[in-house]
């Protein structure tokens, strides 16, 4: 356990984490302003990676392919909010979910009658497909970088946008009072359209962004759906600063107990008593910190103004 | 003139029924079917396999003009879903409902464990064309079933003799943390006898490897062994390239195969993984199997399509064998240990315990002239290989 080690596993664990937020920026915007579960948030984010693989192979550009799956999966998305989610805003959060849980079934289905169940190949844009080396005999692709960047970007924009615009306002009002806001003669519902394409493009964003370095296929969505929802309850729903602050956290957290709870366990127990329960537990670190984070703060880290 | 009409309408009438009657009972009559229930995994991210399965079968069924072993031949597909319980309703459903002969299936080993009973019970045939657990070649073998593909510890074996041989001291090996990642790893240990630099275990469905990547790295091993199905193992494969981790030989099972490699291509290449196979194996009837199969569904083999290739062979060959006579169950049974077919793969026979004795290699992924992607043939590392379980089987 090299201290060169460390810090790459501390930097593996920044770049996880920051991949972790670009997903569970969108789902926490479009929950914490919507007050809208939406499971199918995930499906969303595979979409985002279906549409860059296929504009990709139209186009023979990777980055080109990158760039237009931010409208494709934006008018999916506005699509979607249109024909089903619409027709929910105003029902139980159960109803919600059941509902949504329809559309990842459905969509998981969907992709794989028009792409196939096998997995698709994404490749690297040409402009970002070198490496640096980290540590000895290990290489850092910039296209990582990139994510990164990427992420430090969404998470600049959407506090910008939050903070600093009229739609932003109108959101934050909007989580505050819904019923306020539309009393005082703001298209709620225009807004909320305006919110959920916007969340949905994030989405799309971060399923092109990971597809050359992740497998594209059907239920891709499903793993991170969970991962996305341990952040942003961590984080306190609707924060887009909580999400960035707990996505960090779950990713460098998980990150080191991956790495280095096998080896920490073998200073107390044998070695394959450790190997046993060392991934075992690793695996839980992240629920731990929820379960500790849900005990002292029952909100979250940085609960939205104007919830619990 | 009415009573003439009227007439004429009872004799249409009976005429017409009279065919009919005809009609039923000239079918039981006609030459007699054969019904071939397959199940196999056909949705959610494991589909793609499940469908190798079913391709390869239909494509051996097509090549033998749609009659195995002389007989009309009618194959029924169930889905799996990949879970015990819908699989055992499904397979009762085969067995009961639709009578068929043989069962053939699944590609999971939990599914197979599943399935086994209620097939074996009812004295139907399972032919598993790509699960072999443990339970089944030893002990709890059953004259019923009969495995076309290998038992389970044989690739991860084939992997640990070829880094053994070739003098490797120290591995890193990585595996999905759950009951067939325990095997794998422990399958290769059993013939590679150098230092275990060490042995990780990830969370099943695990999306990005750095953390482990950054492991092998500090580690320095002179081979990297690992297991990591599906989605994972593309996930892997790419970042495994682009982390420049290369330079370490990459020795795998079910990561690298005609499944997967669509999606991992050029990162890919040149990483072995260990099986009886390859699209590339010279053998007359391989070329035709691959070519046909191409042309038919569009995409490479792999092993699993092959191996249910090889069960509707196996089938036909039995059925063959005992004159159509699908109810003498015995004579059924000894012509289907036989094996009296020519397998795709060169050189095959059964154990007493009804897994193949056969020949297994160390494969190379590599692209073709055509731009696809496919295993190809490196070198022979076991000889007439049985499984180490049969032993402990009564049967003869």
């Amino acid at each position: 356990m090299s201290t060169s080690l460390v810090i790459v596993q501390l930097f593996n664990g920044l770049q996880l984490g920051i991949l972790l937020f670009l997903v569970a920026g969108g789902l926490t915007l479009v929950f914490g302003v919507m007050d809208f579960v939406n499971l199918a948030h995930g499906v969303q984010y595979m979409l985002g990676a279906y549409l860059s693989v296929t504009l990709y192979q139209l186009t023979g550009s990777a980055l080109l392919g990158l760039v237009l799956a931010l409208p494709a999966s934006m008018l999916l998305g506005l699509a979607l909010e249109w024909a089903v989610f619409r027709h929910l805003y105003q029902r139980h959060h159960l109803e919600q979910v059941l509902a949504t849980f329809g559309v990842i079934l459905f969509l998981n289905e969907g992709v794989k009658i028009v792409w196939g169940a096998a997995p698709l190949d994404m490749p690297t844009p040409d402009l970002l497909s070198g490496s640096v080396p980290l540590m000895d005999g290990l290489r850092y692709p910039v296209y990582r970088f990139a994510i990164i960047g990427a992420g430090l970007l969404v998470a600049a924009g959407l506090y910008l946008f939050v903070r600093y615009t009229r739609i932003g306002m109108l959101v934050r009002a909007g989580a505050t009072n819904a019923a306020m806001v539309s009393a005082l003669g703001v298209d709620i519902r225009r807004l909320f359209t305006i919110v959920f394409g916007f969340g949905a493009m994030l989405a799309g964003f971060a399923g092109a962004m990971v597809a050359p370095i992740l497998s594209v296929e059907p239920g891709m969505g499903d793993q991170i759906l969970i991962l996305a929802f341990v952040v942003i309850v961590i984080g306190g729903i609707g924060s887009v600063r909580g999400a960035f602050v707990a996505a960090l956290l779950v990713g460098v957290i998980d990150t080191l107990g991956r790495s280095f709870m096998t080896d920490i366990l073998r200073i107390f127990l044998t070695p394959s008593t450790a190997r046993t329960i060392g991934p075992a537990l690793a695996s839980m670190t992240m629920y731990l910190l929820m379960a500790v984070v849900l005990a002292v703060r029952p909100a979250g880290l940085f609960p939205a103004r104007g919830r619990g | 003139m009415n009573m003439t009409q009227c007439k004429w309408r009872t004799a249409i009438a009976g005429l017409a029924g009279a065919a009919l009657v005809a009609g039923v009972s000239a079918a039981p009559a006609q030459a007699q079917e054969l019904k071939i229930g397959v199940i196999a995994v056909l949705s959610g991210p494991q589909a793609v396999l499940g469908g190798q399965l079913k391709d390869g079968f239909n494509l051996g069924v097509k090549h033998a003009g749609g009659k195995l072993g002389g007989l009309t031949t009618t194959v029924i597909v169930q889905d799996d879903e990949l879970k015990p319980d819908v699989a055992v309703g499904r397979v009762k459903q085969l067995v009961e409902r639709d009578q068929v002969d043989f069962v053939v299936g699944p590609i999971f080993s939990n599914i197979l464990m599943a399935i086994v009973r209620p097939v074996t019970e009812a004295k139907v045939f399972l032919i598993s064309p790509n699960a072999g657990t443990s339970t089944l070649a030893g002990k709890g073998c059953s004259p019923y079933v009969f495995v076309t593909s290998y038992q389970n510890d044989q690739p991860p074996e084939v992997l640990g003799k070829y880094a053994h041989d070739k003098g490797y001291k120290k591995a890193f090996l990585l595996a999905p943390n759950y009951q067939a990642g325990k095997d794998m790893i422990g399958g290769f240990k059993k013939h590679f006898k150098g230092e275990v630099a060490d042995e990780v275990y990830t969370p099943l469905g695990q999306l990005d490897f750095s953390a482990e990547l950054a492991r092998i790295a500090a580690a320095k091993p002179d081979a990297f062994f690992v297991f990591m199905p599906g989605g994972m193992g593309v996930n892997l494969v790419k970042q495994y390239r682009q982390a420049g981790l290369e330079k370490i030989p990459f020795l795998s099972v079910f990561t690298v195969d005609e499944s997967t490699l669509p999606a991992q291509k050029d990162a890919a290449v040149g990483f072995f993984s260990g099986m009886t196979w390859a699209p590339n194996t010279d053998t007359p009837e391989n070329k035709k199997f691959v070519a046909d199969f191409e042309k038919e569904y569009g995409y490479v083999p792999g092993s699993y399509a092959m191996q249910a290739y090889d069960a509707a062979q196996l089938i036909g060959s039995a059925v063959k064998a005992v004159g159509g006579k699908l109810s003498d169950k015995d004579a059924l049974r000894a012509a289907l240990r036989k094996a009296d077919f020519k397998s795709v793969r060169g050189a095959f026979k059964f154990n007493a315990n009804g897994f193949p004795i056969q020949d297994f290699y160390l494969v190379k992924v590599a692209k073709r002239a055509d731009g696809k992607f496919q295993t190809e043939i490196v070198e022979k590392v076991f000889r007439d290989y049985g499984d180490s379980y049969a032993a402990d089987c009564a049967l003869k």
